[in-house]
């Protein structure tokens, strides 16, 4: 096994003695790159954004952003990292660095090279500027309107970045000032190399050890040796756990990159989505397929975020607030569970038994998720939070219901936020199902669907809120859904 | 013009520059305080004990354990302070305390060779609380009498007959949110002992001086012992005037006891759970209006949540009371302030120091009694706005209040005002679920410290003989373009380019006894004594080039770099060789200057005088579309016509005033402090304490369409080349967007609903006031006509306000 180490902005750094709980953010800045800041040390700020190259889906390699803060330093052995500073230098600034600059798009500065970098990758972003638009792009393309530019920026780019100083205006501008990348750009011309491979890794300090293991055998004997060991994808989470609770893992095994789990084939039955596969790859790999899935992506946290996090990490966590749960449940998504053994197949809606417990026994990874087809034709997602963008749910909603000649033949409703797991809201489906698509009778079901669930009290939102957001979710689908002879065929 | 705001030919004040460390910003390069511990060895690392009770005594603390903890050096507690055990200037808030104040009040620092290691070390030392009754809610305080400080009072005219004469009278009662600061750089320190003994403590601080005081009476020592240094900050909004020093404090006091470099960095969390905010307030009023809706009386006592010690709590309340009026003319008026002793964080300055609490008061009264007195809120604003002659309740002249209409007419203008509320009508009339709003709010902010003494500051700026400037000053820079803006002054004074400019660090070995860089203030005082500073060395060089050039001194004019006589065509000398030739002739190249505001006077004792220099003025109209079933909402469209006199710097004057917008919306409708109220036994806990929890804007935030320009010729006489200060006052602008929430609320209702909205308008408080607003429940929030609501008198024996500060002041001109 060859020694970790990491390509930073063109330069090979050993990962010498890097403990397993280190992050990168603060491994970087160790190594004297304190261009990458903490704000948050939790992937809401992306003060500490820098590109990874990664494999691409237009582009062999795509500079993809992450919140360094979120991951082990120990997960980019053999990866290649750009930082703000191999961007630009003051004496030789990149294009983005210097639209940033000259625009008032720094006050106090601290953000300034997260965006960059978050801001770099979109400029990079294949077919950004094509006016036919990027066909991976389900947000939209490249029409102007209040969420992209002229130069076809797409302004949830920046949404896990946060700025205290400017109200954004001027970053907005910079954003969309952008050209193309030109002919000679070094940055540009990398994308179309192949990305770097992973690499097997095994750093052990102390008394703690991360291991990328070679492939799903390997991932089966590690897990029956220690049942405890904490398994990553994105990251997202783990970062979360080390940084603020302090959680500090015996084992920690990267499946991220395990091509089992890197799926994705739609057949007549269903599409199926690898569990490791980032939500950003599965947005535009699914390409509108599923436009139940499209309204949920830019509402599930921000994109730096999705560029790390995954199906299964989602559902492996099990949180009840999880965004793509009440969306999957709605799909009746099926959950593919792989061990030692050989794979199971469990319904979603049959798949968490209580607050973070599921049905996944130890030793099994969760491989894939299938949404079957056809889809329903009436879908929607409603989410409550604070802000619109990159914020948790207080409570979410997915709607998947099939209204042939006025009447609701099959109704789904998957509920998150408002029970100590995900669940469908059966009751609701009852008095929906069967019935006619009219005012009286979604009244009488958004009724049913307030008493939904327990919801509860926090600092997120009341329990009266939540209770009552079940119920106008619904009122609102009906009202903003067509008039029945319009539901297409 | 005066000389002070007299601008020459060929400026290099309001060019529009970038910010002077933006490409060190957007390529990482420009450092801050804790990305300079590489460049020291054997750092150690410092993590805090927190407690976790609201209000508890101390019984033991035992720090043994931790030393068993590898990597564990020092555990710093009370028996190793040498000098004073307090983190402040007031004396009430011990900086290792024997009593727990608050949830998460630091009881004593581990210091180690790793954060790892100080962290593990922290949760290892052993301590026995026993609690203490707590209260924590600002309602809970006045209940029990839980007051600290000074009570100020402030009285104009006979409100009793005021009331009894007035066509209408409303009271209500009031209750709002503070805010997080959340600057993206937390508090960080980093000392050191220096090879000559002195103390050096690098700090991320808007308060170097202070911060060097109190590390020195910590330590037992004297200022001159004691350096702090401030690069530059990540942000701090008020946030880092009073709160880094007694972080700083921890970090040199364990690098004098260890000798090794100690760094002091508060995550995030540690940070929201320890670091003061901006102050909560709870408002009880009584107003009387004609019946053209013209003010004729206000009765209103207003009570700021203070948390566990002083701090600056009490100016804050005076510029609250001060700022109660906003721009309007209120010919009656008595206010009292008290500040409630609550069981939470120390609450502090934050951008607008009490300010926007006091106006957000009369615009909630304005909102909610609109409908009442059947005015449109544009109209009944517009009535109300102070005209020529008028002055405030503190009895200050309100000067150019011409100023304040021509914005006010140019908002209505360029925002197509009367043309877009129509429009709104309309779609709301078409829309069930959609409501839309337009709101028109005024700001007007009085510039300069309420305290006089504040009101000075210090520059010394040096040419060498090549030509170079270097220039220092004492004000910080904090991301709001200070030293941008100097360094344009001290190009314009000195009539050379910017590039032969150069700022250093902000130190209190080069400027003493500075202010803190607060109250907007930093480029009216800073840059008044730059340029002081510049026109001596500039007066001297005329001197040497009067000679050369075979003219009067007073002829001699500095431009662009280059030395001539006025009016002449002939010759040109450059400012080097002057500057060269001045060296030879033994002239001094170097000068140090003092500023001191003048025609200020204030008596807090009678909340009386002229404590400002001038007002700044401003007027925003924004308009929300709110959804009703969620209560959901979006900004559409903000504009914006703001008072910064001739600006300094355009570019980074417009990023002032779009910044503040958008962070004094984020307090009024998105962000939302949360505190365990319960009796459970997280009870005094932040709930909201970090990112993930408390929202601040992010890019969904921003107006849609935002259109903002500074008001034009309008010069302020009394600040450097006629600007005037920006970095609050645009923050109120966001009033317009709360009461543009109200206004679309209220049109879920019958016509004339009055609506009470929560601040934070959250979308679930927007939400509860649709459902209000859809009952067409009766006006049960305001109270019409006599006794109503009752604001509090003060107490026989309460404090008579006069802060510590002043009382030295006023002793000294006693005798």
């Amino acid at each position: 096994m060859e020694s970790p180490s990491v390509t930073v902005n063109g330069r090979t750094v050993p990962l010498d003695a890097v403990a397993p709980h280190t992050s990168a953010l603060d491994w970087l800045r160790g190594e004297g790159l304190t261009g990458a800041k903490e704000g948050c040390a939790e992937g809401e700020c992306g003060a500490c954004s820098v590109l990874v190259a990664r494999p691409g889906i237009t582009t062999p390699t795509e500079w993809t952003p992450l919140n360094a803060c979120l991951m082990p330093a120990a997960s980019l052995d053999g990866q290649e990292v750009m930082t703000a500073e191999g961007l630009g230098t003051a004496k030789d600034l990149h294009p983005v660095q210097r639209e940033m600059a000259v625009r008032g798009g720094s006050q106090c500065g601290y953000c300034t090279p997260g965006f960059v970098c978050s801001m770099a990758a979109e400029y990079y972003r294949p077919g950004r500027c094509a006016h036919n638009g990027d066909p991976g792009a389900a947000s939209g393309g490249d029409h102007h309107d209040g969420e992209h530019g002229p130069n076809g920026f797409d302004l949830h780019a920046l949404s896990g970045n946060l700025c205290r100083c400017t109200g954004y205006r001027p970053i907005r501008d910079a954003a969309y000032a952008l050209g193309e990348p030109g002919q000679d750009d070094p940055y540009a011309a990398r994308a179309d190399q192949a990305p770097p491979a992973p690499r097997a890794t095994r750093v052990v300090v102390d008394d703690a050890a991360f291991v990328r293991p070679v492939d799903l055998t390997e991932t089966f004997a590690l897990l029956a040796e220690r049942p405890d060991a904490a398994l990553v994808a994105g990251s997202t989470d783990w970062g979360v756990e080390v940084n603020l609770r302090g959680t500090r893992a015996p084992l920690t095994v990267a499946i991220d990159r395990l091509p089992e789990l890197r799926t994705f084939e739609v057949t007549d039955e269903h599409v199926e989505i690898g569990a490791a596969l980032s939500l950003t790859e599965v947005e535009r790999r699914l390409d509108g397929r599923v436009p139940l899935l499209d309204q949920m992506f830019p509402q599930f946290a921000s994109r730096l975020i999705r560029n790390g996090a995954t199906l299964g990490g989602n559902l492996g966590t099990g949180s009840p607030i999880g965004d793509t749960p009440p969306a999957l449940l709605a799909l009746d998504a099926v959950v593919v569970l792989a061990s030692a053994d050989g794979e199971r197949q469990v319904a979603l809606a049959d798949y968490f038994t209580g607050y973070r417990q599921s049905v996944r026994q130890t030793g099994e990874i969760i491989r894939a998720v299938r949404v079957p087809l056809p889809l329903a034709r009436l879908t929607a997602f409603h989410k409550i939070a604070k802000r619109r963008f990159d914020d948790i749910s207080s409570v979410a909603v997915g709607f998947a219901l099939d209204v042939e000649d006025g009447v609701v033949r099959r109704a789904r409703i998957g509920l998150g936020g408002i029970a100590a797991t995900p669940i469908r809201a059966l009751r609701t489906e009852e008095a929906l199902t069967g019935q006619p698509w009219r005012d009286d009778v979604v009244r009488r079901a958004a009724e049913v669907m307030s008493r939904e669930g327990t919801p509860l009290d926090d600092h997120r939102a009341s329990s009266a809120y939540r209770a009552a957001m079940l119920g106008q979710f619904l009122l609102k689908l009906y009202a903003e859904s067509p008039s029945p002879q319009e539901v297409p065929a | 013009m005066s000389a002070l705001s007299e601008r020459p030919a060929n400026p290099v004040v309001g060019l529009s520059m970038p910010h002077e460390s933006a490409a060190g910003h957007v390529t990482g390069e420009a450092l801050y305080t804790d990305d300079l511990v590489l460049r020291s060895h054997r750092v150690l690392h410092a993590h805090p004990v927190q407690a976790p009770h609201a209000h508890a005594r101390i019984t033991a603390l035992r720090t043994e354990p931790a030393y068993d903890v590898p990597g564990v050096v020092r555990v710093l507690t009370a028996a190793d302070v040498p000098g004073v055990n307090d983190a402040g200037v007031k004396h009430d808030e011990p900086l290792f305390p024997d009593e727990v104040m608050f949830h998460g009040h630091a009881v004593c620092w581990v210091l180690a060779e790793t954060l790892e290691a100080a962290r593990l070390g922290a949760a290892a030392v052993d301590v026995d609380y026993e609690p203490l009754p707590s209260l924590v809610t600002v309602r809970e305080a006045i209940e029990a009498d839980s007051f600290q400080g000074g009570q100020p009072h402030l009285e104009r005219g006979d409100v009793g007959s005021a009331f009894d004469a007035a066509e209408h009278v409303f009271s209500g009662e009031f209750e709002f949110s503070g805010q997080e600061h959340f600057y993206l750089e937390t508090h960080c320190s980093l000392a050191q002992v220096d090879e000559n003994g002195q103390v050096f403590v690098q700090c991320s601080t808007q308060h170097p001086s202070e911060t060097q005081e109190i590390v020195a009476h910590v330590l037992g020592l004297h200022s001159h012992e004691v350096t702090v240094q401030c690069l530059r900050m990540g942000g701090a909004f008020g946030g880092k005037e009073m709160q880094p020093h007694g972080y700083a404090a921890i970090a040199a006091l364990g690098a004098t006891l260890t000798g090794r470099p100690v760094r002091l960095r508060l995550n995030r969390t540690q940070d929201m759970t320890m670091s003061g905010k901006r102050h909560g307030f709870h408002a009880r009023w009584r107003v009387g209006f004609d019946a053209d809706g013209r003010f004729q009386a206000l009765d209103a006592t207003l009570t700021s949540d203070g948390g566990w010690s002083l701090d600056l709590s009490e100016p804050v309340l005076a510029r609250a009371l001060c700022h109660l009026d906003n721009s309007y003319w209120i010919p009656n008026v008595r206010a009292n302030g008290r500040v409630a002793k609550t069981h939470k964080t120390s609450q502090t300055a934050f951008r607008g120091f009490g300010g926007p609490q006091g106006m957000l008061v009369i615009e909630d009264i304005l909102g909610r009694c609109a409908p009442l007195l059947g005015i449109e809120p544009d109209e009944l604003r517009a009535r109300n706005l102070y005209r020529p002659g008028h002055t405030t309740p503190y009895g200050q002249p309100v000067g150019h209040p011409e100023r304040l209409h021509a914005a006010w007419e140019q908002v209505l203008a360029s925002g197509d005002f009367a043309a877009r509320t129509q429009e709104i009508a309309r779609f709301n009339a078409a829309h069930a679920h959609t409501k839309r709003g337009l709101a028109i709010t005024p700001v007007k902010f009085g510039i300069s410290f309420n305290l006089t003494a504040f009101n000075q500051a210090g520059a010394l700026v040096h040419v060498y003989k090549d030509g170079s400037v270097l220039i220092n000053h004492g004000g910080t820079e904090m991301g709001q373009g200070l030293h941008t803006k100097m360094t344009q002054v001290a190009a314009t004074a000195l009539g050379v380019p910017l590039a032969k400019v150069r700022l250093a660090p902000t130190r209190t070995d080069k400027v003493p006894n500075t202010s803190a860089t607060a109250a907007s203030s930093g480029a009216d005082l800073n840059g008044a004594a730059i340029k002081n500073a510049c026109e001596q060395i500039r007066e001297r060089l005329a001197q040497v080039a009067a000679t050369r050039l075979g003219v009067s001194p007073a002829d001699v004019r500095f431009s662009d770099g280059e030395v001539h006589a006025v009016a002449f065509s002939g010759e040109r000398v450059s400012w080097e060789e002057i500057v060269h030739a001045a060296y030879f002739q033994r002239v001094q190249l170097f000068a140090a200057a003092f500023y001191r505001t003048e025609d200020l006077h204030w008596d807090s004792s009678v909340m009386h005088g002229e404590p400002f220099k001038y007002f700044a003025y401003g007027v925003a109209a924004s308009e929300v579309e709110v959804d009703g079933f969620t209560g959901a909402n979006t900004l559409r469209r903000v504009d914006i016509v703001h008072d910064v006199g001739e600006s300094l710097s355009p570019l980074i004057d417009i990023g002032q005033v779009e910044g503040a917008f958008v962070q004094g919306a984020g307090w009024l409708t998105l962000e939302d402090l949360r505190w365990d109220e319960s009796d459970g036994p997280g009870r005094g806990r932040l709930l909201t304490q970090a990112a993930s929890t408390y929202k601040l804007p992010s890019f969904s935030e921003m107006p849609a369409e935002f259109n903002v320009a500074l008001l034009q010729h309008a010069p302020e006489e009394g600040a450097v080349y006629g600007s005037k200060a920006v970095g609050e006052p645009p923050l109120m602008l966001a009033f317009s967007v709360r009461e543009a929430l109200r206004q679309a609320v209220a049109a879920f209702g019958p016509a004339g609903t009055s609506v009470d909205l929560a601040s934070p308008a959250t979308p679930e408080a927007v939400w509860w006031a649709v459902q209000q607003a859809r009952r067409s429940v009766e006006h049960g929030h305001v109270a019409e006509g006599s006794p109503g609501v009752v604001p509090d008198q003060p107490a026989a024996d309460a404090h008579e306000y006069e802060p510590e500060s002043e009382r030295v002041q006023h002793q000294l001109s006693r005798t």
